[in-house]
């Protein structure tokens, strides 16, 4: 270890407390990969130091299912090997990372938190995770989630929960929250995660993280395990806009593999969070996301960063979006649908686990029994609730329907967007609840993602970034924009991460307590 | 208006998922409060609204008809449950008396 690896690098929003201190794990990517590109830091120190708070931390947050303690390491070698053989580096070189466990990763486990894949190793990289070891990006291992990436607690992971940083008797969110317990307990500084109807930007809120789903397209699928293929989208996790960003740029971009890639120029996302000035940007608040429902501590943080956003210079204006109130219902429709299908691979034939074959069995009762005893009770529901709405005889009433309010749900957006920028909104009605409160009640489990899910619907990106804390819970300010203007997200980000930093003195996580 | 106990069974067996009558006695009230939570969809008035089933427009992607390399047959089998002669094996697939 170099005396003072974070002075030359320190920057004011991220490394100026003291709480930061010597310790690598408290660095920002940034700061991080700059530290290793000027020689002052190795990638080895960063990884080393990254493993040993997952060591000391990650027995009570539980982030990890799979920690590749030599395989970082040996990445790291590799990129130490490479700065001193005078080769350039990337901007993310040497920086360790969380990998949800969703994305198919060749010498790992890939698990999808369920026991139906328990200890299964896919026999390809997903794009992803190609372009993260690209990136020389160190994959630290695989972290918790839902089962298939369905729920909003971590709960649903045949695994066992994750515990939120904050407070280790509260959920961390979920589907990635496994994600966002890792970076928010500095076990590394970045994170992937993937986000079908929320499922980064909510953990990312309840965690104090800057979370974002790209626009639909953006970033490839392939080997993203399919949850719902018309919504899912894999984005970044970060401490700050700036982090948040660079990963971002590190994994956007068109994908042949995947037919859903959409071949346009990844936005100057990185440019757009440095340059902290919205002044003249219209942003509009989402009046259907407001009011009942919210608590009030959530709705105290919003405003106060409403305010902020006045301050540098923004046009705040009130907008309507009124067919957002029907995206829940829209959305528990069509992801179940599309998950049926999807989840219809797990056969027991190919890949996974097998029960029952006994010699005597038939394939659908070893496919039925496999199935039973290897998917938890969300995923269960959901693919009974899909199977039913695709039904003759209920798929005009359901899957149609839901099919045409998402129509009406992209044209709200459309119509807002001809008077706006970006639109605003809380991220989550609340702060994270306690572990245990939702599990046997969906539709209050539901609710969580009531203001993440429009974009998701209508393929926009969205950010979630932390604003403040409700009764010593973080608070998030979901920003959503235009599809393919991502940037967007990162400018008003940006602005707004930096005025509340210099307000408070320091980043909001550096109130969490220490674990 | 309604999900019972029967339909969530045969649900269940399409989807080629034994379910224990615990899990149905727990399944079927869950379900009954999802629809009606989602129901909701009805009241939109959106007769003349074209579906959307993807946010972003797409269109066919074909890659041209080459030999190109793929995943090995090794690596296909290395995750199966039983492989034989560099194939998948499976249970059987027909009654014994079919």
């Amino acid at each position: 270890m170099t005396d003072h690896p974070t002075s030359p690098v320190s920057q004011p929003a991220s490394t100026s407390v003291g709480a930061a201190g010597g310790d690598v794990t408290r660095l920002t990517a940034a700061a991080t990969a700059a530290a290793i590109a000027a020689g002052e830091l190795s990638a080895v120190e960063a990884t080393q130091a990254a493993l040993e708070r997952i060591a000391k931390v990650d027995d009570t947050i539980h982030a990890f299912l799979h920690v590749d303690g030599e395989g970082a390491l040996a990445a790291a070698r590799r990129v130490d090997q490479r700065r001193a053989a005078g080769e350039a580096l990337g901007p993310l070189a040497g920086v360790p990372l969380a990998l949800k466990d969703v994305l198919a990763t060749r010498g790992m486990p890939t698990t999808c938190g369920s026991r139906i894949l328990e200890g299964w190793q896919a026999p390809y990289d997903a794009t992803v995770v190609t372009r993260l070891r690209a990136a020389d990006v160190v994959l630290l291992g695989k972290v918790n989630m839902d089962e298939f990436a369905m729920g909003s607690s971590t709960e649903n992971s045949a695994y066992g929960p994750t515990r939120n940083p904050w407070d280790t008797t509260r959920i961390p969110g979920g589907s990635s929250g496994g994600s966002a317990a890792a970076v928010a307990a500095f076990e590394a500084p970045l994170a992937i995660g993937t986000d079908t109807g929320g499922s980064i930007r909510q953990p990312a809120a309840v965690c104090g993280l800057v979370g974002v789903k790209p626009t639909y397209g953006a970033v490839s699928r392939y080997g993203l395990v399919a949850f719902s293929s018309s919504l899912d989208q894999a984005g970044p996790l970060a401490r700050t806009v700036g982090d948040a960003a660079l990963l971002h740029a590190a994994i956007a971009g068109h994908d042949a593999l995947d037919s859903t890639s959409v071949d346009v120029p990844v936005p100057p996302v990185v440019a757009a969070a440095a340059r902290r000035d919205v002044r003249g940007m219209r942003v509009g608040v989402v009046r259907e996301l407001s009011g009942d429902g919210y608590d009030p501590g959530v709705r105290a943080a919003f405003t106060a960063a409403v305010e902020t956003l006045t301050e540098l210079g923004a046009e705040i204006v009130e907008v309507s979006c009124p067919h957002f109130t029907y995206a829940m219902p829209a959305y528990y429709l069509i992801a179940p649908s599309e998950c049926s299908s999807n989840l219809a691979r797990f056969d027991a034939m190919r890949f996974g686990l097998r029960l029952g074959d006994d010699g005597q069995a038939g394939a659908e009762e070893v496919m039925s029994r496999t199935r039973e005893a290897g998917f938890g009770p969300e995923v269960k529901r959901r693919i009974i609730l899909g199977t039913y709405a695709l039904s003759s005889g209920y798929y005009d009433a359901y899957y149609g329907q839901a099919q045409k309010v998402r129509t009406l749900i992209s044209r709200d957006f459309a119509a807002a967007y001809e008077q706006v920028d970006v639109l605003i909104s809380p991220t989550t009605p609340t702060p994270a609840f306690p572990i245990g409160a939702k599990v046997d009640d969906p539709v209050a489990m539901y609710l969580s993602d009531l203001c993440t899910i429009p974009s998701n619907l209508a393929g926009g990106p969205a950010m979630s970034l932390p604003v403040g804390l409700a009764d010593g819970l973080p608070v998030g300010l979901q920003i959503m924009a235009p599809t393919f203007a991502d940037d967007r997200l990162y400018r008003v980000g940006g602005a707004l991460e930096a005025a509340l930093d210099d307000r408070r003195g320091h980043p909001l996580l550096d109130e969490a307590p220490a674990l | 208006m309604g999900i019972t106990r029967d339909e969530v069974a045969h649900l269940a067996r399409l989807s080629r998922m034994s379910v224990t009558d615990a899990e149905l006695d727990a399944l079927a009230p869950q379900l009954e409060a999802i629809l009606s939570a989602v129901a909701r969809v009805s009241q939109v008035a959106a007769a003349d609204i074209p579906p959307t089933s993807h946010a972003v427009p797409l269109t066919n992607v074909l890659r041209p008809d080459v030999v190109r390399p793929s995943l090995s047959a090794e690596d296909a089998l290395a995750g199966a449950p039983a492989a034989e002669d560099g194939r998948f094996r499976v249970p059987r697939i027909l009654d014994p008396d079919e």
